[in-house]
């Protein structure tokens, strides 16, 4: 009785090992950036702007995959030349979970899809929609808002903040308990 | 049945040797490293194993010869005593000699293969990315250093300094028929010298499994005699040809209008991303995607509409483009000679 427990153990630790993250490499991208419509609304503080939740935005925001892409799309689209590693410079500092234009998904692909005035250009076009995705997610996880699992690994560059994975809750960040 | 199976195995054995010539074999060297290493290999295998036929050789006789006189084992026999301890202690000292011997033909084959560089030597910087290879000749005229991806162009006679580095994880630089495989590690240097004794194109990949597209990460080196070289160093250093007709002059709005400019490189033009191949000159190179595809104008269609089908996982991404922004894209990538 007691073995055959064991064996059934061992076997379920075993197969648990093969729970893996779909990796989804070769997206079925039917629009590209410029497909989509440019917003008629010019700007809305607050991030009130009406936006349609996008079913890519779930699929994306704990993705390790997708985030580990996002990080080094951030440093090969040169953000970092704007932002740094997230603690901001000329353009706003990306890891205090405060967002001009709203703190969702939608709204940081948006932003990087459209631009925003005074500094943010537009990338409609230059980077595959997929890929601004990707980038949505990972600077929505420099403020701890990603699951430990799935956020990116330590920088190999000086950061202004501990890696996405050791970064505070941003639920309870600055609230006694 | 009794005469086919002794063909078979030649047959099987000439089929496995075979494999072993080609632009691709550390058994058919082409270059002073490659030719030290192979003869060293062959001259270990050979003696490792004549010795260990003398040692079956011995313990069979041995053992026949027990079976034949029927001597009982535990009986002591001074003089056979003697006489084995003679045989044991000369094994014991032939097996030391073997060993410095091999140790020391190591040493002098590893300092061979350290005195084939010169430091006036052409320096090329090589950098693994996944998936694919950056080579970059040095010079001291900053006008005069070429980027370009892939394809390794050395002067056929003369020794070449390859200064390996990866920005991303760990990648081995081996190409088996010029020399042996050494790593390519993030921020570290590793200097490997080599020589192209005779003119050709010899296939290198990635010896270090370094992620999904491991296999798919191959590379050329292609020796030339040196007028040859020099004069393909001047093409490259020139500035990407200028698009001849409409379609081509549409490829090249669209290719500065959509995501090809945020990564790739093209002289002469504001596209000037460093972190996916330069495509200067890439018409003139002989594959497509580091060794995975020829270049062709089919090849270039297919690459560029599904990277991830022929590379799944590689950084390229899937770029919605219509028929028409294709074959503009692809014009103007043909003419880049």
């Amino acid at each position: 009785m007691r073995r055959n427990l064991t064996v059934l153990l061992s076997a379920m630790l075993a197969l648990a090992a093969c729970q893996r993250e779909e990796r989804d490499t070769r997206p079925q991208s039917a629009l590209g950036s410029g497909q989509q419509p440019t917003p008629v609304t010019a700007l809305e503080p607050g991030g009130q702007r009406p936006l349609p939740s996008d079913n890519k935005a779930a699929s994306f925001e704990a993705n390790a995959f997708h985030l580990s892409e996002g990080k080094r799309l951030f440093s090969w689209f040169n953000c970092t030349g704007c932002h740094a590693n997230g603690g901001g410079g000329m353009g706003p500092a990306l890891m205090d979970e405060k967002w001009i234009y709203g703190n969702s998904i939608e709204s940081i692909h948006a932003t990087i899809r459209d631009g925003r005035p005074n500094g943010m250009p537009s990338f409609r076009n230059k980077i595959a929609d997929d890929q601004i995705w990707e980038l949505a997610a990972f600077v929505r996880s420099l403020s701890g808002n990603a699951p430990s699992s799935a956020a990116p690994q330590r920088n190999d560059d000086m950061m202004v903040h501990p890696s996405e994975n050791r970064l505070p809750d941003a639920a309870t960040l600055g609230k006694s308990p | 049945m009794k005469r086919f199976f002794p063909k078979a195995c030649c047959a099987a054995a000439l089929l496995a040797l075979s494999g072993c010539s080609g632009w691709q074999s550390a058994l058919d060297p082409k270059g002073p490293a490659a030719g030290e290493l192979a003869w060293l290999i062959w001259f270990f295998t050979a003696l490792c194993a004549a010795v260990w036929m003398l040692v079956m050789v011995v313990l069979a006789a041995t053992l026949f010869q027990r079976v034949r006189t029927g001597k009982d084992p535990l009986v002591l026999d001074l003089a056979s005593e003697h006489r084995k301890r003679r045989v044991v202690l000369t094994a014991v000292g032939v097996t030391a000699a073997i060993l410095i011997g091999l140790t020391l033909l190591s040493f002098f084959a590893n300092r061979t293969l350290a005195g084939i560089g010169s430091d006036e030597a052409l320096t090329v910087r090589v950098t693994g990315h996944q998936w694919w290879w950056e080579v970059r000749y040095e010079n001291a005229q900053p006008s005069r250093i070429l980027t370009t991806a892939n394809e390794i162009h050395i002067p056929a006679g003369e020794p070449v300094r390859l200064l390996l580095t990866s920005t991303d994880v760990i990648h081995s630089f081996w190409v088996p028929s010029l020399a042996g495989k050494l790593d390519l590690i993030p921020g570290h240097m590793n200097v490997l010298d080599i020589r192209a004794d005779k003119p050709g194109v010899y296939r290198g990949q990635c010896a270090e499994f370094c992620g999904a597209q491991h296999a798919n990460m191959g590379t050329f080196i292609i020796a030339e005699p040196r007028p040859q070289f020099d004069a393909w160093l001047d093409d490259q250093l020139r500035p990407a040809a200028a698009p001849t007709n409409a379609e081509a002059k549409a490829g090249a709005d669209l290719f500065l209008q959509r995501p090809c400019v945020m990564c790739h490189r093209i002289g002469g033009t504001p596209a000037g991303g460093t972190v996916a191949p330069d495509l200067t000159h890439i018409a003139s190179r002989q594959t497509l995607a580091a060794g995975t595809l020829t270049m062709s104008r089919g090849n270039l269609a297919a690459w560029i509409t599904d990277p991830q089908g022929i590379k799944p996982g590689s950084h390229m991404p899937v770029t919605v483009l219509n028929g028409d922004e294709l074959n503009a894209i692809i014009a103007y990538l043909e003419g880049l000679k």
